[in-house]
């Protein structure tokens, strides 16, 4: 039987499951109820700046 | 044909509705348990996913057709997708300049070689950014296996950036306000006028497809700047998942500036699932495999390559993370999303990573990539 693109697909799944499984074992939970509001603009919060144009500085 | 349809109880219509059906199901559990926002934002990236795929826009693609046939069309609806987000951004963040960051970054010797060799490298594996995310969820084996090492490279190169960015970094340049505006827009004509000028003349049409995929493009990235803060990007999110893989397997990451920055060590402490680009990654990645499995599209069987094709997309993948760092971005973050925000970086991102794309159009036979048997 040949391999199919399905199994590729497949496993691009599973790599993105695994990434979100490991960081929740991790203790990485989320809490909803200290969730920023639903939309930045008009929010009042400084943008958090996990970008990759962001230079940080310490 | 697919397997599915061998099947008398499943139709195909069924599977839609399935595949419909746990799409709003994981963007509900989301919002249910992580947050409104970040449910929102990986709804947006799975419209990035479906677009992207669905609608075949992409960048390294439109990128090798100008280099190689001299058609225009990919590439222009890309500068048409940026002057629309451009018209709305650019004044947005003028206005908001807490709650919305642009991606301005510094022009520097590390950002213009990073940005070259991530242009080679993106025509090696014919993927860049978004493409290898959308091709890997729509099972294309090399970027399947270009896509782990993108993200060890994105953390590697953030961890040395500091060391890069000390090479010669100018100042950061940005253009912003109407003024700013006006001169993004005419950079962005010049550039596809040139570009038009250049085409070959059979070739100097754009198909319906790409004009709806431009606007569809452009609307999600304006959503994505509104609701995160912050623009469209990939890079960031796949460094992340490495660093965290990293400091789980107690790797120590003092050593580098890059990851002990008090943002990014908020971002290790915090689930991948409140994170942004990650957001849009897993979405992207997600939605372009509802697209080919909707198409019944992943039936094909898997190409066979020769062993220094395999070694060539995971040496390119490492190289297209390790470089779009020191570029501060890649295709998107750089080009789609610095060019549209008003940072010069864009542009000078731009010139090189096509200046790369021409040598990489040319490398990627030689490294057995394009023998199918």
């Amino acid at each position: 039987m040949k391999a199919t693109r399905k199994l590729t697909a497949g496993l691009a799944l599973g790599l993105i499951a695994l990434v979100v499984a490991v960081d929740l074992g991790s203790g990485a939970v989320p809490n909803p109820y200290r969730a920023p509001p639903l939309v930045a603009l008009g929010s009042g919060l400084a943008a958090g700046g996990a970008h990759c144009a962001a230079l940080p500085r310490n | 044909m697919t397997d599915i349809t061998a099947s008398p109880a499943v139709t195909p219509g069924f599977q839609r509705a399935a595949l419909i059906g746990a799409a709003i199901a994981v963007v509900a559990l989301v919002a249910l348990f992580v947050g409104a926002r970040f449910a929102l934002l990986l709804a947006i990236g799975l419209g990035f996913g479906v677009a992207l795929e669905g609608l075949r826009f992409g960048f390294a693609g439109p990128w090798r057709a100008m280099i190689l046939r001299r058609d225009p069309a990919g590439l222009i609806a890309q500068l048409v997708a940026i002057a629309l987000v451009a018209c709305v951004a650019i004044p947005l963040i003028t206005a908001n300049p807490t709650e919305l960051a642009g991606a301005h970054a510094p022009v520097g010797f590390a950002m213009i070689g990073g940005a070259f060799v991530f242009g080679i490298c993106m025509q090696v594996v014919l993927g860049c950014g978004s493409g290898t995310l959308v091709n890997a969820g729509s099972g294309n084996p090399v970027s399947l296996v270009a896509l782990p090492f993108f993200a060890i490279g994105s953390f590697a190169g953030a961890f040395h950036l500091f060391w890069w960015t000390d090479l010669g970094t100018a100042p950061l340049v940005v253009f912003s306000g109407t003024g700013g505006l006006a001169v993004t827009l005419v950079g962005l004509a010049a550039v596809g006028a040139l570009i038009w000028w250049k085409a070959a003349p059979e070739n100097r049409r754009v198909p319906r497809r790409l004009w709806i995929a431009a606007a569809v493009v452009a609307a999600l990235a304006l959503a994505n700047l509104i609701v995160a803060g912050q623009p469209w990007g990939v890079v960031y999110g796949l460094g992340l998942w490495a660093a965290k893989g990293a400091s789980i397997l107690g790797a120590d990451l003092s050593g580098s500036g890059f990851w002990m920055a008090p943002v990014n060590q908020e971002r290790l402490a915090q689930s991948v699932l409140t994170d942004v680009t990650s957001l849009t990654n897993i979405g992207i990645i997600a939605g372009a495999c509802l697209v080919a499995t909707w198409r019944a599209g992943l039936g094909d069987a898997l190409p066979r390559l020769p062993l220094r094709a395999w070694i060539a997309a995971i040496v390119a993948g490492f190289l297209l993370g390790y470089s779009s760092r020191l570029a501060f971005g890649c295709n998107v973050g750089a080009f789609f999303s610095g060019v549209s925000t008003g940072s010069l970086h864009g542009w000078v991102w731009f010139a090189m990573a096509f200046a790369g794309s021409v040598v990489g159009v040319r490398l990627r036979p030689r490294l057995g990539l394009e023998q199918r048997r």
